[in-house]
């Protein structure tokens, strides 16, 4: 008999985080540190009223860049990543697939800015690599869970070239079909954001227009990219992709020429660690390693946990205030029309931008990183969770308002919450190293910071680190997906819910 | 109580029921018989959508929430009859007299060593009480049940019965069990292709006057 009332793991793994997150605020610091930030907040959205087309060539040019970094980064990776796939169940492919997964893409941009300069096989390798690892693990997925019954019945003796094509590919390919089309909205972004570190992308032409103060052009970029990914399946077309990946090439290519000088200097001097290159003994090595690691990797790991923590937690109230205004339950058609309009302005719109235009209004602080992790992962969580709500049939003498949801709606969705905010928890944590980049002490920050001194073996081992990092919280999170029995269904990869969900 | 005058019904589209005419007054205990898709369970939404107050209702899916205790689900009952910050606490901590009030119900259908378990994890006969439990914490002048004891044995079915007779003054059932059906209630209705063709009290019926519905 269970004589007392107990609460469900769920509830008890939930409040360890909100209190984790809780001790995480005292180390972090939240401030807004300008001094007019409201008054910057409304000339920012007083440009929304007049956006600024006159620029429209170097619009253009940024916007042709960014779609075709995207579109040669994506269709790379998906080639290479069906490849690997193959051999996915090779143990050591499965783990530098994780480790390069583990690393953003931003970081492989400014290591390969080191070996190739500005030349387009830095924006190529920094999409494709991280892609083609992400690829090479969905896919394997997809062929794993794939029904296999036409397989069996194939005769042994035919080729497993053909067997693939006639017996697998027809079943699984809507599954990869979606996928790749979800992941080229998602290369999108990273292409965009790539003009951040000096790539000519959508992000370089923001960065500039910003900091000039030309707001009307900062939301002339920012409409027409809600526009280029709103429209997605009507110009992403089989009939099309050919002729996009023919003339990316063009777009992208310019005057800059690889250095093989810096290619050797870089794997044979730059990246090996200072006291080797010195000759230095081992104390003095010890010494080297010790400073870095006290004074730049601890100090950057607490802040990215830190931010990280408060973050997942931020993202999931958001997520749990977010879904309602999307959900047949509690919203007439026209109040959800504003509810997806707002979740989708707020989810298409990288975080690292969004975070980049609050620090420019609020100064650098962990607020704004913080503010802008949890709209952007709370808007994409909500809308997952807002249409699943829909699924769900209530009584004809269900409750209503506030009652409904707590009752009725919350306790049915919990499970599938938990389960999408522990898949973003990794996707959250490679953002919140990411944002250092922008001011914020996190990894991302000590990286930065040591690729400016030209410190290269530093950064490698700080990025080495960020992407361990990444790998135990990926576990982590797995390990409590297991232990509370969330699961997500697997046939909901055929829609966008389960990509958009693990990235 | 029940006034209903050539009333018509549609379930996904099609006609299920036509041209009801059924009167029914305070204290009665109707019975609704009738081969599966005679029209039952359309006639027991109808009645709910025309006097939805003060009405409990047992609906043939239950309508449980897995995730929430058993005790959870019949304070859902009457949520409405208390304020959302009550009901947000009790929620969070089950109020010591509402926990009270839901045993002694459950203990009256057999259930009350259930009563902090998640729905998820019972059979879907103790699911079904769960959900009679509710109406009976709801309370209210009418009770409308839909198959209420289908997934029930015979000794558990009369005791569900029992308690949901004794708890409403007037009550209708909707019931594939003819035996069930003549020794609970006192007036029988039924149904076939979406239309009443007997409406007569139980005594002055016998098994083999209802068979001829099957």
């Amino acid at each position: 008999m269970d004589s007392a009332y107990k609460h469900s793991p769920a509830w008890n793994v939930s409040w360890l985080f909100v209190l984790l997150a809780g001790f995480s605020l005292f180390f972090s610091d939240i401030e807004i540190i300008s001094l007019e930030p409201w008054q910057e907040l409304k000339r920012l959205f007083m440009g929304l009223l007049a956006p600024d087309w006159s620029n429209l060539s170097e619009i253009g040019e940024a916007f042709l860049q960014t779609l075709a970094f995207a579109i040669l980064g994506v269709a790379g990776g998906s080639v290479i990543g069906f490849l690997l796939a193959q051999i996915f169940h090779w143990r050591w492919i499965q783990v530098s697939c994780a480790f390069i997964r583990a690393i953003h893409e931003l970081f492989w941009a400014l290591i390969f800015l080191q070996i190739f300069g500005l030349h387009p096989l830095t924006g190529l390798l920094a999409i494709g690599l991280p892609y083609a690892a992400t690829f090479a693990k969905v896919y394997a997925e997809i062929l794993e869970e794939g029904d296999k019954s036409a397989l069996q019945a194939v005769s042994l003796d035919a080729s497993r070239v053909s067997t693939f094509f006639y017996a697998r590919l027809p079943d699984l390919w809507q599954h990869f079909k979606t996928y790749t089309s979800y992941r080229l909205e998602c290369g999108l972004r990273s292409s965009a954001i790539l003009g951040f570190v000096g790539l000519p992308t959508l992000g370089y032409t923001l960065s500039s227009a910003f900091m000039e103060g030309h707001y009307s052009v900062v939301w002339a970029l920012l409409l027409l990219f809600y526009l280029l990914i709103a429209t997605i399946r009507y110009w992403v077309r089989p009939a099309l992709l050919p002729i996009y990946i023919i003339a990316a090439p063009f777009i992208v290519a310019n005057d800059s020429t690889i250095s093989f000088d810096n290619v050797q200097r870089f794997f044979t001097e730059d990246i090996i660690p200072a006291p080797i290159m010195r000759g230095e003994s081992l104390s003095e090595s010890w010494h080297w390693l010790s400073d870095l690691l006290i004074n730049q990797a601890l100090p950057g790991i607490a802040n990215t946990v830190v931010l990280t923590q408060v973050a997942l937690v931020a993202s999931g109230i958001l997520t749990l205030l977010f879904f309602p205004l999307i959900s047949t339950h509690f919203f007439k058609p026209a109040g959800r029309t504003i509810g997806h309009v707002l979740l989708v302005i707020l989810r298409t719109t990288p975080e690292y931008i969004l975070a980049y235009i609050l620090l420019q209004l609020w100064g650098p602080s962990m607020l704004p990183a913080i503010v802008a992790l949890a709209l952007h992962n709370g808007a994409i969580i909500g809308h997952l969770i807002g249409r699943y709500s829909i699924e769900i049939q209530l009584r004809v003498d269900a409750s209503r308002g506030l009652n409904r949801y707590f009752y009725e709606l919350l306790p049915r969705l919990y499970g599938q919450f938990l389960a999408f905010l522990f898949y973003r928890w990794e996707i959250i944590m490679r953002e919140s190293a990411i944002l250092g980049i922008l001011g914020i002490a996190t990894l991302g920050f000590y990286i930065d910071s040591s690729i400016q001194e030209l410190h290269f073996d530093k950064a490698m081992i700080l990025i080495f680190i960020t992407a361990l990092l990444n790998v135990l919280v990926d576990s982590l999170s797995r390990y409590l997906r297991a232990k509370l029995r969330l699961r997500t269904n697997v046939d909901c990869r055929a829609t966008n819910d389960y990509c958009t969900a693990r990235e | 109580m029940i006034q209903l005058q050539s009333e018509t019904a549609s379930y996904h589209g099609v006609k299920t029921l036509h041209d009801i005419d059924l009167q029914v007054s305070k204290g009665e205990k109707l019975a609704l018989v009738g081969q599966s898709g005679s029209g039952k369970s359309t006639l027991i939404k109808l009645i709910y959508e025309h006097y939805p107050v003060n009405t409990a209702l047992v609906p043939q899916d239950y309508g449980l929430v897995n995730n929430l205790s058993v005790y959870h689900n019949v304070y859902i009952g009457c949520l409405e009859q208390h304020s959302t910050f009550y009901n947000l606490i009790n929620l969070i901590r089950p109020k010591a007299d509402q926990v009270e009030m839901v045993r002694t119900i459950l203990t009256g259908l057999q259930l009350e060593e259930y009563l902090f378990r998640p729905v998820g994890r019972l059979s879907g006969g103790q699911k079904q009480r769960v959900a009679v439990a509710r109406s009976l914490f709801q309370k209210g002048l009418l009770l409308l049940a839909d198959e209420p004891v289908s997934s029930v044995d015979e000794q558990q079915s009369k005791v569900v019965l029992k308690q949901m007779l004794s708890g409403f003054s007037t009550v209708v059932l909707a019931l594939h069990d003819i035996q069930l059906a003549l020794a609970f209630c006192d007036r029988i209705i039924g149904l076939e292709k979406g239309r009443i063709v007997l409406d007569s009290p139980a005594e002055a019926l016998t098994e083999k006057d209802l068979l001829s519905l099957y």
